[in-house]
């Protein structure tokens, strides 16, 4: 065992990239539960948006089309639950499981072919004299460009949500349907969009996994990163800051246990990689045990079937 | 233009007609799917729900029915009852895999000793162990009030995890020649879950399965928890009224789908499987979620469903192997089906009106 081989500033620059996937879909889905939806389908557009991404991008050879084609591919998928539970009305559990199932299934289907091909490489950002910055260089100015694009969406959520018109009308939403429509705001449609940009950034967050994180395809390569992605939600109290915090702890974990079962720790394997699931549940059970500030600050209308009777 | 008018009570007729236009219309959408991958939709359908049953070759597949149903119709028995209450269990996939290792457990710890005793001890400890892993997203319901799907979704991984390390240590055939996995518990005659009648596909997991139907078709019609389920599900605030304990709810319907698909995973590992591998779980657990909505959450509907669910995968594998068709089309298909019930269940609940677009209120 060696621990002087895990490099502090290596390390945090890893957990970034890392986190990334988590945080695209984390962001996304934390703008759906907003508007009052609760879309457990994440995973399964996670591992749609991986496979379109990669296909599209080993397709065409460039990654831009392939995160494009990750972001439309999350997206159709989600326009299913859309769909189901919002003309249908049905339960949104059942439907956001069965989109998992579904996703999960499509997706090892359309991928048949791709197993064992390299994808294109996607650009990183190399600004010379900043990148070569000793500690803050590695760690800040010399990712892939998708680690700063969940950024900006993750700047971008929290501005739309607490300073727009928008913003305000897709909480009122989330708050109270039934007083959102007296109003007279359309809170199907309002919804709908919700879960599409939910399902365009959870496909974003795969193709992050598919063409940058790993970068490979491989069936079921998701792994429960969509269902922690829904944990950090919770985590975050439904608040864009605490989401990226959130995520960057869980991309700590997952690459600090990485690095010890690099490094050769007594612990086995199959321990060490059990790790990033526990610590997703200690964490629920420790912000849910204060349940009335997480019920305080859950939307009021959370997994709420929205008809119009009149 | 087209209106939801809500019905007073669900409908009787569309509560069976839904099911059956669900599967309908999945073999219309799965026939479209299996066209765009190149592949014949009457063929493919006729070799995944027709062949098993009725071709040359349906001796081998008709038990093959019952093994691949009872799992399936065990563990969304259980399901069924927390979801008629709201109560969302999805780990059941991790509960089987730790009722398999404990009840593989139990046997391989007192291997090449022979006694009537140990096939019963294995079915309790796989019972058990299953109960256990369910308790954990129980307990930390009950006690903090901690989402119950995700957490027994997250123990899902935990558990596969864990079914790694017993296959590669703990549980390795010391005799395996280094492979990994556990003794075949079908060499282990007191072990062995075999078959009640050779080549029937009856063995003691199915008649678990039949009696878990029976059980909870009792329960929920005779007894009182059956009625707190019901009600709960149906309004929770008269529930609430009714003094009934959310708590003592959720301990029970997740201790006992957890107990079933312990068991589901024991009779598995002793039977069909015979050892514990690292690809030992095949997805049960997931599958029999859309088992328990496609049989509407009634026990004798789930029967049905769960054997038809099983007429898929056995269809599925006789598709792969002729026809080429990717496992994975199966699953997608099985997914499909989901979504059509779910969406079918409408009809149910609301009546389509169509209205003038001019004399909207």
């Amino acid at each position: 065992m060696d621990l002087s081989a895990i490099s502090p500033t290596l390390l945090v620059a890893s957990l970034m990239v890392a986190a990334t996937p988590i945080l695209l879909a984390a962001i996304g889905e934390l703008v759906v539960e907003k508007s009052g939806v609760l879309n457990l389908g994440v995973e399964g557009m996670m591992i749609m948006g991986a496979i379109s991404g990669f296909a599209a991008a080993v397709l065409t050879g460039s990654p831009m089309v392939g995160f494009l084609c990750a972001a439309l591919g999350g997206a159709a998928l989600s326009i299913i639950f859309a769909i189901l539970t919002q003309y249908f009305l049905s339960n949104q559990v059942a439907t956001g499981l069965a989109l998992t199932l579904f996703g999960l299934g499509l997706s090892a289907m359309l991928g048949q072919s791709y197993v064992g091909i390299k994808p294109p490489v996607s650009a990183k950002l190399e600004l010379p004299l900043i990148s070569d910055i000793p500690v803050m260089g590695p760690i800040l100015f010399s990712h892939d460009f998708t680690v700063y694009a969940a950024l900006t969406l993750v700047a971008g959520v929290w501005w739309f949500l607490k300073y727009t018109r928008g913003g305000l009308i897709l909480r009122a939403v989330g708050e109270s349907h039934d007083a959102a429509h007296a109003l007279g705001y359309k809170v199907v449609r309002v919804r709908i969009l919700a879960i599409m940009f939910g399902g365009a950034c959870a496909g974003l967050g795969g193709a992050a996994l598919s063409l940058v994180r790993v970068p490979q395809w491989t069936e079921g390569m998701t792994a429960g990163s969509g269902w922690i992605a829904l944990a950090i939600v919770v985590f975050a109290s439904w608040k864009p800051a605490r989401v990226l915090l959130g995520a960057y702890l869980f991309g700590g974990v997952a690459v600090l246990q990485l690095n010890l079962q690099a490094a050769g720790v007594s612990i086995p394997v199959e321990y060490l990689s059990m790790s990033p699931y526990l610590i997703t549940i200690i964490v629920l059970v420790v912000m849910s045990a204060n349940r009335s500030k997480l019920v305080l600050n859950a939307p009021a209308a959370l997994g709420r079937v929205f008809h119009a009777s009149r | 233009m087209l209106r939801l008018e809500k019905r007073p009570n669900p409908s009787k007729m569309w509560g069976y007609l839904a099911p059956v236009l669900a599967v309908i219309a999945t073999m219309i959408g799965g026939g479209v799917m299996f066209a765009l991958l190149g592949k014949d939709p009457f063929e493919a359908i006729r070799t995944i729900f027709y062949d098993p049953l009725f071709s040359e070759f349906a001796w081998y597949y008709r038990p093959q029915l019952l093994i691949k149903g009872a799992p399936l119709i065990l563990i969304a028995i259980g399901l069924s009852m927390g979801f008629r209450a709201g109560i969302w269990n999805i780990g059941a996939e991790g509960q089987y895999i730790i009722g398999a290792i404990c009840g593989a457990g139990a046997a391989l710890a007192v291997y090449p000793f022979d006694s009537a005793l140990i096939f019963p001890v294995m079915i309790l400890c796989g019972a058990i162990g299953g109960f256990a892993w369910a308790m954990i997203p129980a307990i930390l319901k009950t006690k903090f009030g901690t989402n119950e799907i995700l957490v027994s979704l997250m123990l899902v991984y935990v558990a596969e995890q864990l079914l790694a390390s017993m296959s590669l240590g703990l549980m390795k055939n010391p005799e395996g020649f280094g492979f990994p996995g556990s003794r075949n518990l079908q060499q282990y005659a007191s072990a062995h879950n075999a078959e009640l009648w050779a080549g029937s596909g009856i063995h003691l997991g199915v008649v678990f399965a039949l009696i878990a139907v029976i059980f909870s078709y009792i329960m929920l019609a005779r007894h009182q928890m059956g009625f707190h389920i019901r009600l709960t599900g149906e309004s929770p605030k008269a529930a609430k009224f009714a003094g009934v304990n959310p708590n003592k709810l959720v301990i029970y319907c997740l201790g006992f789908s957890g107990a079933l698909a312990g068991l589901a995973g024991m009779f598995e590992v002793a039977g069909p499987s015979g050892q514990i591998s690292i690809d030992f779980n095949v997805g049960y657990g997931f599958t029999a979620i859309i088992v328990a909505f496609l049989g509407r959450l009634n026990p004798f509907g789930i029967m049905l469903a769960g054997l038809l669910m099983a007429l898929t995968y056995i269809g599925g594998e006789i598709a792969q192997s002729s026809l080429g068709l990717p496992s994975a089309a199966i699953q997608a298909f099985q997914g499909m089906l989901l979504f059509f019930i779910l969406a079918l269940d409408m009809l149910t609940n609301f009546k389509i009106k169509l209205v003038n677009a001019e004399v909207r209120t």
